[in-house]
This record gives structure tokens, sequence and C-alpha cells, in this order.
């Protein structure tokens, strides 16, 4: 079987296997691990944002948690205002509805997005790095000193925001809901790379002078491509703040964008699955390694190590072989 | 006939070193002309500084009537030029078609043209651009380059180091290309494949064109002062 088929087969079974074990524990009657495969598409979903970015463009983002954090804190201030009955600013009230919540936190990672890559796209390698870094380090710093929304202490949401056709506060419509928002963004990144945008995308990663001389505007290219890597990111912050039903300026933290290339580099860089792979790992050592040591984070670098020197694709790459994609 | 691109003047250097010392020249609309001289004598320079890939000191690169001197080279190639680099420089790891689709510009040209000027490519869609052979990347360059909908191709040492039968495919599809009525400057050595096929010859002598001609002026004389080793 060509590496293609069974990179596609792979994708297969770990969609039904991430749909299959839920139910199962909905069967059994295992609340909490519906709520871990919950928390695995959420974070999936955040990381095929930083994919584009990083899987396609090359552009290592080390500051994807300001676009977690900002759709979280829409999230969290949208319910705030909605359950208090009071109006965010000029008369605007606060929504308890996650379709409008999640298209103004797309638009609002997208916007921030747009300015970050802006200036730190003119940079290039540990530059780039810094910078993206340093904006993240901006956002975290500035919700921490917000009293108005729980400052350091965050902001709980006390009743989870509401979902037409669905009662979220059940573990289980909850999953559907992240699960479905799951394949959709998968769709939108393999439909992407598909598309002349990711060929181009793509090219400019491998040689940016080569990209432009056939009509390829580097810049241009890259600033679309992080923007719609941001927009995603930023929708899964705010399913995430729905899914704790808190949000605090840990989500903007470094150590959260440090998790999510963590998660795309375990899973395979670039790979249309890989995210999902990675969050799973990340989960799965939190929670089985987590419960025996509370240096679980150890073992998780060496198994990071590890990919790194033994399986540059990642667990996606050591299955399926070597991508047939940029 | 109107002139496509126009060369004026070119003073290139690379650091301290001048390569370019006033190469001037012109392409028209639907001409072949064959850019030749020994090695290291300017032509892929002047290729790179047409398609604005290097920086200019003094001189001017009009092309379709616009002044693009000071244009990065991606707005140069969007206005039509075409560029099929030496040394074929795909990008590796994408796929054939990857590497078409990535250059697609709205035009003639689409990927059912491209496949059926170069059967090679459809074969080998697939495939990582790595994996083929040279001759195979030379195609893959030459369909990248028209995914782009030129006006202008530029082709640098296209059949370099290639084997016979792969020259002869890569020639017959230049030769289609011109027929066609695509404007063509290009780089390479054969006199034997360049004399039948150009319409013009221009010959760079140490940064500067030493001689220009119609292919039937070219005598033996020229071929010694400024093509034999």
């Amino acid at each position: 079987m060509d590496s293609t088929r069974k990179e596609w087969l792979l994708n297969a079974l770990i969609a039904v296997a991430l749909f299959v074990v839920p139910l199962w524990a909905l069967m059994a009657n295992e609340p909490f691990i519906i709520t871990l495969a919950t928390r695995i598409a959420i974070l999936a979903i955040a990381a095929v944002g930083l994919n584009i970015a990083l899987g396609l463009g090359g552009m290592v983002s080390f500051g994807h948690a300001l676009y977690l954090g900002l759709g979280g804190y829409v999230a969290g201030i949208a319910a705030h205002h909605a359950f208090n009955g009071t109006p965010i600013f000029a008369g605007i009230p606060g929504t308890n509805q996650m379709l409008i919540i999640w298209a103004i936190a797309m638009v609002l990672s997208g916007a921030l997005a747009a300015v970050v890559g802006a200036l730190s796209l003119r940079t290039s390698g540990i530059f780039f790095i810094m910078i993206t870094l340093a904006f993240a380090q901006m956002g975290f710093f500035f919700t921490l000193s917000w009293p108005a929304y729980g400052g350091e202490d965050g902001l709980p949401i006390f009743v989870r925001n509401q979902f037409p056709g669905m009662n979220t506060a059940r573990p289980w419509d909850l999953f559907l809901i992240a699960y479905g928002v799951l394949i959709f963004s998968l769709a939108v990144f393999a439909l992407l790379r598909a598309a002349r945008f990711g060929a181009a995308l793509m090219a400019i990663r491998q040689n940016p002078d080569r990209a432009a001389a056939i009509g390829i505007s580097p810049f241009g290219i890259k600033l679309v491509g992080f923007i719609l890597s941001g927009m995603i990111t930023g929708l899964a912050g705010a399913m995430m703040a729905d899914l704790t039903r808190f949000v605090s300026p840990a989500m903007m933290a470094w150590t959260m964008s440090g998790e999510l290339i963590v998660i795309i580099i375990l899973g395979g860089v670039g790979r249309l699955f890989g995210p999902v792979v990675g969050a799973a790992l990340l989960v799965g050592f939190e929670v089985f390694f987590g419960g025996l040591t509370e240096h679980w984070k150890l073992w998780l670098g060496l198994v990071l190590l590890g990919v790194v020197l033994f399986a540059r694709g990642g667990l996606i790459g050591l299955i399926a072989g070597r991508a047939q994609h940029g | 006939m109107s002139a496509l691109l126009e060369l004026e003047d070119l003073q290139v250097f690379y650091g301290a070193s001048q390569a370019l010392f006033g190469v001037s020249l012109h392409v028209s609309e639907g001409e072949a002309v064959a850019l030749m001289g020994r090695n290291g004598m300017g032509k892929s320079t002047t290729i790179a500084t047409a398609c604005r890939m290097l920086p200019l000191r003094a001189g001017k690169v009009r092309f379709a009537g616009q002044d693009i001197s000071s244009w990065p080279s991606f707005r140069a190639a969007r206005l039509g030029l075409g560029l099929v680099p030496e040394g074929r420089r795909c990008f590796p790891n994408l796929t054939v078609r990857e590497n078409l689709i990535a250059a697609a510009r709205p035009g003639y040209w689409d990927m059912a043209r491209v496949h059926a000027l170069l059967p090679r490519l459809e074969e080998r869609e697939n495939q990582l651009a790595a994996t083929l052979s040279g001759g195979e990347q030379q195609m893959l360059a030459i369909g990248r380059a028209l995914m782009t909908n030129p006006r202008l191709l530029l082709l640098d040492e296209a059949t370099e180091g290639l084997a016979p039968v792969i020259r002869r495919e890569i020639w017959a599809a230049i030769t289609k290309l011109k027929a066609e009525g695509l404007s063509i400057l290009l780089v390479d050595k054969t006199l034997s494949e360049i004399l039948p096929f150009a319409d013009r010859c221009v010959i760079l002598e140490r940064g500067a064109v030493a001689w220009q001609g119609a292919p039937t002026e070219f005598t033996r004389e020229v071929e010694d002062a400024y093509l034999s080793v």
C-alpha cells in the first residue's frame, strides 16, 4: 500500500476511534472520558489552526496562545455580560450563543493575527519566533492586569453557552459539537492544502525566492495563512473556555503556545491528522502519567525527544511513512 | 514588431564585483532570442536581472511597456515574465501537481494544456519533484513557468546536462511553444540546436553585448571570437 493510502486509512481509523471511545464512555456512564475526548478535540482544533502556519507555511509561531486566549476571553466576557444582563460596552449586550461567540472570536483573532503577522512576517527564523512570543506575552500581561474580567484570578462562566438543538450541559452533546467542529476544521485544512493557496504556502516554505520567481508574493500568502491560522485557534479558544467554564491569563501563557507546537511535532508537522494524534498523546500523558507522578512532563519530554530524533514525521509519519506533500 | 522586453544599459554587481557592464538588448513580441556566450560572461545574470531577482546599480528593465526596474520578482512574474531557472530548481518536497498549481494564474495555460505538451508530468503527477529524473524536473520547471501564463518565457540552460533523448523532447516542446507565438529568451550553448531555432542571437562577452544578429549572419569567425574555449 502506498503511503498516501496508508495515511488516509490511518486518518479514518483515528477519526472513528475519537468518536467510538466517548460513545462507549456514554454507554458505560463514564462522563470523565467524554470530557477528555472533548478536550482532545478542542486542543486538536487549536493545533489544526497552528498547523496551517507551522505545517504548511513553516511559520514557527511561538505565540498562538494569544489567539486561543483571545477566543477564550470572547466566550468568557460574552457569557459574563449575558449572565449579569449588563452591556459589554456602548449598549452592546453579552450573549450566551456559541455560534455568535465563535464568529466574534474568529473575526477578532483574525484581526489580531493580521496585525501580529503584518509586523512579524517581515522577519524570519528566531526573530519571528521571538516577536510572536512577545505579542502573546503582551496579551498575557494585559489580561493579568485587567481587573474588570478577573485579572490573574480569571473569569468563570457560570452557565455554559448554548448551541441550537443541543444541551451543552451534557458532556456528550458538548463532545458532538467539538467533534463536528474538529472534522470541519480538518476539512478546511485539507481543502486549503490541496488548493493553489496551500501549494503556494508550501512552496514559500521551501524556497521563498523561487516562489517569488513564479509570481507568488511570499509576504501576502504567508499573511493570509497566518490570519486563517489565528482564526481557527481563536475558535478553539472560545470552545475551550466553554469546556472548562473558565478563562484565565494562563490560556495566553507561553507554555500554552509551546504545548500547541509540541502537539504538532508529536503528531506530525503538516500532516492532516497530526494535531489530533498529538492532542490525544498530550492529554493521554497528562491523565495517565499525571496520575502516577507529578513529573509526567519529564516523560512527555523524553517522547518528544524521541520523535524529534527518530521520527521527524511524528507519529503519523512513523506509521504512514513520509509525507506526500510539502 | 514592438519590443516586449527591453534591457537598457544594465549595470549589475555581486557585492563589489561587477557582472554586467551595460547590457542592452530587447525581445520583440513573438520573437525567439538566444543569449550566448562562454561561461561566466553574464548570461544567467542578465536573465535573473530581467526577472528582477537581482538589484540594478544602473540601467532599466522595461516589460510590456512598463518600467519594472524597481519591482520585486513576484510582480514581474505576474506581469508575464516566466522563468525556467538554471539547474531546474523545482520545489523538491512538493508533488508534481503541487509544483504546477502553486504557479497557476488564469489564462491559456492550465493543467490540461501543460499535460498535453509534456505528458510525462501527468504520469508523474503525484510524485514528489525530488524523485523525478533530471529531464523530468526540467520539464516540470518548464510546465511550472507556463502555468504562470507568461508573455515571455526565459529559459536558462534548459537542456544542460540532459540525455540526448530528453533534450530532443524538450527542444520539441520549446519549438512548439515558439510556433504558438510565445516570445522566448533562452540561454543555451548548443549551436546545432540554437541556430535553427532562434530568430536572433545575442552574444555576451565579459558582461556586455559583443555581437548580435540573425542566425544566418552567424559565421565561423564569430564563433571563434566569442564562443570557442
